[in-house]
């Protein structure tokens, strides 16, 4: 071992290479974001030609700004809101299968669509921007009320496992309730459809205004916690008698997992995966504490969510195939991958 | 300086809906180790969590050397620290950071790591022989080495009172001497130590035993005095035996030849 340095360069104590590599994958993903970003601007029914007729044709300019622009920045947003929650939940229940649904928000969100749809009944009207907002309006009403269900059934937030319980009963009893609400209009299954698959094509300026405000309320309120966070990752005890406040702690945690899941849930539909994957594609790159890690895997989110729509979008145009389902069947991969690489790892040991 | 670091009056603890631990009305010494010893499901590690304040409870725990009766939570946390036994997760954080995080207690909520805070750090890493692999992760080491990082986490809280439950898991014996050199020390600077340990043998080294059967305290006394090793064999149903080796005291397992 080498002797030690009183006045080490490197102040954090951890090694340089492991700093250098987690400030590199934050400008990689930074980078390619960017770089899925103009493509996403490029890339679309009216073909590139938009993009170079922007500079004098207001047609293509428009395509741009209104459709193309917020789209590709939406869909960022709401991968990197995924990421966030994924990060957060996994935290939260200091397990790596946690997703950002476990709470019963997608059920929620669903049965809130299911039930807008039928009390308005599906018509042309469903096409404008006041239904629009109706239907993300009542997926995130939906989102929230399910975890607020879940944490009445819990009676709190005193246990994590009873937590997750209350949390897969209130998915399963209202995804009942929605199945119920289509068995009775069956006219709305087809809409149900495109939001359950989860897709980009209704995110508009207003969606990047809203999914923008949250991901920042969800960013300063996780780095407050990501300390406690990190405690926790120790056992609850050991958090504990470091003087955290669980209780507070967990509220806070929801609550953001809420918001952010809500939010993102609300403006593309049931996106599966990217919460899943993002923290888990950041952790085997990088090791790293809490702050890193929610923020690297929000950042992670968005690149996913953003390059699987542009695949999905690639791939069939000028159709488009819902990104969600994409997402649910790459993302199935990866993690079969990641299952077996690990099993032949500790084989190999 | 007081004499007493912990008192515990008419505490009972019940888990789920089975009580655990009975009445208990106990001090702990200052600047001393204290072993808390007893038959499997005797309430040991439930004592240990009541002390730390860490699981619901009826009763009084008070600090005589913090002076409010009611210290918060971070004040609390910078007097008393805490190891469990057999903590999982965290697999992904470097033994580094792990250890960080024992100097949360000393930390204003968003402010990083202060000088003094990385002496700490380095100090307890040293202590426990685990600064060399400070940059790998958990989950990259065996279960002794584990054990020595979680230790180290311990000791950065730089608390009076030491808390430590079943803390030679997984100690091989030339560490669980190491571990034992560690206890010293911080016996040294006028620490309060206080365990709970299988090992009768290693018990004995602790200054104080406290004996504890079905939730109640049945003894408490030095390890040195004759009447706690009667009592320590009767608790065990005679079948082990305090010794005398060469002027330390031994337990053996007693077999009774039948037939």
């Amino acid at each position: 071992m080498t002797p030690l340095h009183p006045f080490n360069a490197n102040a954090s104590g951890s090694s340089q290479s492991a700093d250098k590599r987690k400030h590199a994958l934050v400008v990689a993903v930074i980078l390619l974001s960017f770089f899925s970003i103009v493509l996403g601007i490029a890339i679309g029914s009216t073909g590139l030609e938009s993009l170079m007729q922007a500079v004098n044709d207001p047609v293509a300019l428009k395509i741009i700004l209104d459709i193309r622009l917020p789209r590709t920045l939406g869909a960022w947003l709401a991968g990197a809101l995924l990421g966030l929650a994924g990060a957060l939940a996994q935290g939260l229940f200091r397990n790596p299968l946690a997703d950002p649904y476990l709470l019963g928000s997608a059920s929620g969100a669903s049965l809130g669509v299911a039930l807008v749809l039928m009390f308005y009944g599906y018509s042309t009207e469903a096409s404008s921007w006041a239904f629009k907002l109706g239907l993300s309006g009542a997926a995130f009403l939906g989102a929230l009320a399910s975890v607020g269900l879940t944490l009445i059934l819990s009676r709190g937030v005193q246990h994590t496992f009873r937590l997750l319980l209350a949390g897969i009963i209130v998915g399963v009893v209202l995804g009942a309730l929605t199945s119920l609400t289509t068995l009775f209009d069956p006219s709305i299954i087809q809409s149900m459809q495109s939001f359950l698959l989860g897709t980009t094509s209704f995110i508009n300026w207003g969606s990047v205004r809203i999914m923008l405000v949250a991901l920042m309320i969800c960013l300063t309120l996780t780095w407050t916690l990501s300390k406690a966070l990190d405690a926790l990752s120790l056992g609850e005890s050991t958090a504990s008698s470091l003087g955290i406040n669980l209780s507070t702690l967990r509220i806070a945690l929801i609550a953001a997992l809420a918001l952010a899941t809500g939010v993102a849930v609300a403006e593309t539909g049931l996106i599966a995966f990217v919460g899943l994957a993002a923290p888990h594609l950041v952790r085997s790159l990088v090791k790293v504490t809490h702050n890193w890690l929610v923020l690297l895997s929000s950042l992670m989110g968005g690149l996913l969510l953003l390059s699987a729509d542009l695949v999905a979008r690639i791939l069939t145009a000028p159709g488009e195939l819902p990104v969600g389902l994409f997402t649910a069947v790459i993302g199935g991969i990866y993690l079969l991958r990641l299952m077996h690489g690990q099993n032949t790892r500790h084989e190999g040991k | 300086m007081t004499h007493t670091a912990a008192i515990l009056e008419n505490v009972n603890v019940s888990l789920g809906n089975r009580p655990v631990l009975h009445g208990i009305n106990i001090e702990f010494k200052s600047a001393k180790w204290t072993n808390i010893i007893g038959p499997n499901g005797a309430g040991k590690s439930t004592l240990l969590g009541a002390l730390a304040g860490l699981i619901p409870m009826t009763g009084k725990v008070m600090y005589p050397a913090l002076l409010q009766s009611q210290p918060n939570s971070k004040e609390k946390a910078r007097h008393l620290a805490w190891l469990g036994q057999n903590q999982l997760g965290a697999d992904d954080l470097s033994v580094y950071d792990i250890v960080m995080l024992g100097r949360i207690p000393h930390q204003g909520w968003l402010s990083s790591p202060s000088a003094e805070d990385q002496l700490a750090v380095e100090q307890s890493l040293k202590r426990t022989h685990a600064w060399e692999w400070r940059t790998r992760s958990l989950k990259e080491l065996s279960g002794g080495e584990r054990q020595r990082a979680l230790l180290a986490r311990a000791l950065a809280v730089n608390a009076d009172i030491l808390l430590m439950d079943e803390p030679l898991t997984s100690l091989d014996p030339p560490h669980q001497v190491d571990w034992l050199e560690v206890v010293k020390s911080l016996l040294a600077e006028q620490k309060t130590v206080i365990t709970v340990l299988h090992e009768l043998t290693i018990s004995l080294l602790a200054d104080e035993i406290v004996l504890l059967k079905c939730g109640q305290i049945e003894h408490q006394g030095s390890s040195s005095n004759p009447v706690t090793h009667r009592a320590i064999e009767q608790v065990f149903e005679n079948k082990v035996q305090i010794l005398k080796l060469n002027d330390r005291w031994i337990s053996v397992p007693k077999i009774t030849a039948e037939n």
